[in-house]
């Protein structure tokens, strides 16, 4: 996450969105219907839009005409602002470097993005252990906290290292190899630094799996994850970067819905494949949840970086390789993917990806 | 039990039966006057619980031809007058808009579901920019709202496929009418931009609120021919416990929103996720919010993958045929597909 920037606006939508909260004597309804409300235990606004409108007319005891009246008054309290997307295009533009953007100085990812890492929006990096997604994150924090002048966002930093992976020395190399000109400077290696706060979580009980947990429970948990980050992100126009494990999926077939089933077992069989392949942790509903997945995977011994979803960019892989000052794209053209290939995560050569960690220390 | 049909409240209804009234006739039959002593209202709830019942007992009698009579009835004749000029708005994909019979149809409620990352957001972007291509180039000249429950609305994107449609327009202006200067002014994309209301929508109680709102809203801008919400889905997979009060608001909020396109003939295009379902001994993908929910939009269009190619399917729709087509995403916005092989499957 990064924290910079003037965010009086955002400030402003966050005070309207309390409405949901409020008392419904507080809306200015006619007294009389308000008080109604109360006695049946309708307390705030959120209750009310919680029923139907028949639901409300028998538990209320009036008319329809009166439950529609005061629920389109209600409504209209509660409902967001009304924006366009003109004035949204502007703001950004007005308030934010980049119109909101946080270069990663990977040219061909930077265009493909617009800019760079889009703020607001939840931004995923998945992959296979020791393919770079920390070595990434690392590079994105400094660049996060460097001057505006040098590609920066001037801004501070909050790192939440789960799995205890974050090394300062490596941090400071990246940043002495990529940005010599500043990290020599006296003092301004630990003022950069300085700007990054790293939080480890005291257990990794909240994080981990409970094996008591049953599917439902636990998606619920992760909806309710989600909502929060993408609405920090939201709010205050931040970028939030987060990165993701994979885990093997042997499937014979890709899932499929009913209308494509029927369609296959009229055409013959179709020969299958066992094909042990990875995906992403924490399933569908997770991957309709980030704005940006970008996969690294480890194709013939190569490494790519791909935009696997993003509204703005054709889903293009680049290839990449960590040297001393961080990632390093090879190629800023990037490959176009087309269909399932998008998604998948490919790993191999295992004994290549460690080589090259331990180089990079 | 008839009186149970009047839209009054519960202790009214009551009054009334206690007082011997239990049926639509027998309300029918009495005054006012008589109606105020039996059961103890004012004159004008009185006269209100009157013009109920006269309006129930017309939806009874069968229709003769004159309609106006009925509130809210219709024959099928007139409808088919209306729907000949109904309002398209194409998906800047060819394909995609035969299956549809031209393109997506104001006064109609329209799903479009699929798997992260295959298009939908795209299509809904697209359309918020094509409904306003202008009435001289076969749009509608319209305005847009978007709905936004997920942040997916990317302004930068948007800017991308205005710039787009108003180069398309532009060649499709210089081939047509090379000789016509006065034919069509360049629009500026800051103005397609302009066009385009964005709400965005935090909980399920603002989606609700929203949705009540959109009435009042789309009264005071006339304009507005279309209204996206991106996804319909998200906030109401968490937070409900109770899954049948959820099925309730859910049926109330697509009642209302197919209200809104049919009375004020605008398009309703939702978004929806994708789940997996436990069906005959395998996992399949469906679409989310369960069985109840396919029952709330007119028309159903799922978007998957075939092999490297992104195809439309129609999963439901009372006038179209269950056909599927290709199309693709390009830096321009949804566009015809680019395989030699672009047949349109009938399914």
């Amino acid at each position: 996450m990064v924290l910079a920037g003037n965010n009086k606006e955002s400030w402003f939508r966050g005070q309207k969105r309390k409405m949901a909260n409020k008392l419904i004597n507080q809306l200015g309804l006619p007294k009389s219907i308000a008080n109604i409300f109360t006695a049946r235990n309708i307390i705030t606004a959120k209750d009310a839009l919680s029923l139907t409108e028949f639901e409300l007319m028998e538990l209320l005891d009036v008319g329809m005409s009166e439950v529609t009246s005061a629920m389109a008054h209600i409504s209209e309290l509660v409902c967001p602002p009304c924006q366009t997307a003109l004035l949204l295009m502007e703001q950004r533009v007005r308030n934010e470097s980049l119109a909101g953007h946080l270069p990663t100085q990977l040219k061909g990812l930077d265009e493909a993005l617009c800019g760079g890492i889009p703020f607001g929006v939840v931004t995923e990096l998945v992959g296979p252990p020791g393919i770079g997604k920390t070595q990434f994150c690392l590079k994105l924090s400094l660049l996060a906290s460097l001057p505006v002048n040098y590609g920066g966002l001037d801004g501070r930093v909050i790192y939440i290292d789960v799995e205890s992976k974050f090394s300062s020395k490596r941090l400071i190399e990246i940043g002495t190899k990529s940005f010599p000109e500043i990290f020599h400077k006296k003092g301004m290696a630990q003022e950069m630094a300085g700007r990054i706060l790293i939080l480890r979580p005291t257990s990794l009980s909240e994080f981990a799996e409970s094996e008591h947990d049953c599917g439902a429970s636990r998606q619920q948990a992760l909806g309710w994850h989600v909502s929060f980050i993408k609405s920090l992100a939201e709010f205050s126009r931040i970028p939030i970067v987060l990165t993701n494990q994979v885990r093997s999926h042997v499937g014979d077939e890709s899932l499929m819905y009913s209308f494509q089933a029927q369609s296959r077992s009229t055409k013959g069989d179709i020969p299958v494949t066992f094909d042990s392949h990875l995906v992403a942790a924490l399933g569908i509903n997770w991957a309709h949840a980030v704005t940006i997945r970008l996969v690294l995977e480890s194709k013939s011994g190569k490494r790519f970086i791909k935009l696997a979803k993003s509204p703005m960019s054709p889903p293009l892989a680049f290839p990449f390789h960590i040297t001393s000052s961080g990632i390093v794209l090879l190629d800023n053209d990037g490959i176009e993917m087309k269909g399932p290939e998008i998604s998948t995560i490919h790993c191999q050569g295992q004994n290549a990806l460690f080589n090259l960690e331990m180089a990079g220390h | 039990m008839e009186i149970g049909m009047l839209p009054i409240s519960a202790s009214k209804r009551g009054k009334l039966l206690a007082a011997g009234y239990t049926t639509l006739h027998s309300i029918l039959r009495t005054s006012t006057t008589h109606l105020v002593r039996d059961i103890e209202v004012s004159e004008s709830e009185a006269l209100e619980i009157l013009n109920f019942a006269t309006r129930s007992n017309d939806l009874d009698k069968s229709s003769g031809s004159n309609t106006n009579v009925i509130d809210g009835g219709q024959t099928a004749w007139d409808m088919l007058n209306e729907e000949r000029f109904s309002s398209l708005i194409t998906t800047s994909c060819l394909d995609l808009d035969n299956i549809l019979g031209g393109g997506i149809n104001c006064k109609e409620v329209t799903e479009i579901g699929g798997v992260p990352g295959i298009g939908k957001t795209q299509i809904g972007i697209q359309l918020a920019v094509n409904v306003q291509i202008p009435l001289d180039y076969g749009g509608l000249g319209g305005k847009a709202i978007y709905i936004d429950t997920e942040g997916s609305f990317m302004v930068e994107r948007v800017l991308q496929i205005a710039e787009a449609c108003i180069e398309d327009m532009s060649e499709y202006s210089h081939h047509f009418h090379k000789d016509n200067q006065a034919f069509g002014v360049k629009m500026h994309p800051n103005s397609i931009l302009e066009n385009i209301f964005y709400f965005r929508v935090c909980s399920y109680t603002e989606q609700i609120a929203l949705v009540n709102y959109l009435d009042k809203f789309v009264t005071e801008h006339k304009d507005v021919k279309i209204i996206i919400i991106d996804s319909v889905t998200f906030h109401f997979r968490q937070d409900f416990d109770d899954m049948a009060l959820r099925t309730r608001l859910l049926g109330e909020m697509s009642l209302k929103l197919m209200k809104l396109a049919k009375n004020l003939s605008l398009a309703v295009v939702m978004l929806n996720q994708v789940t997996t379902k436990h069906i005959e001994g395998s996992f399949q993908l469906t679409l989310a919010l369960g069985d109840s929910w396919s029952h709330s939009c007119t028309n159903r269009i799922i978007l998957y993958w075939n092999g490297d190619e992104r195809h439309a399917y129609i999963d439901k729709s009372p006038s179209l045929k269950s056909a599927s087509a290709p199309y693709s995403v390009t830096s321009r916005g949804i566009r015809n597909s680019t395989s030699s092989s672009k047949r349109i499957k009938m399914v």
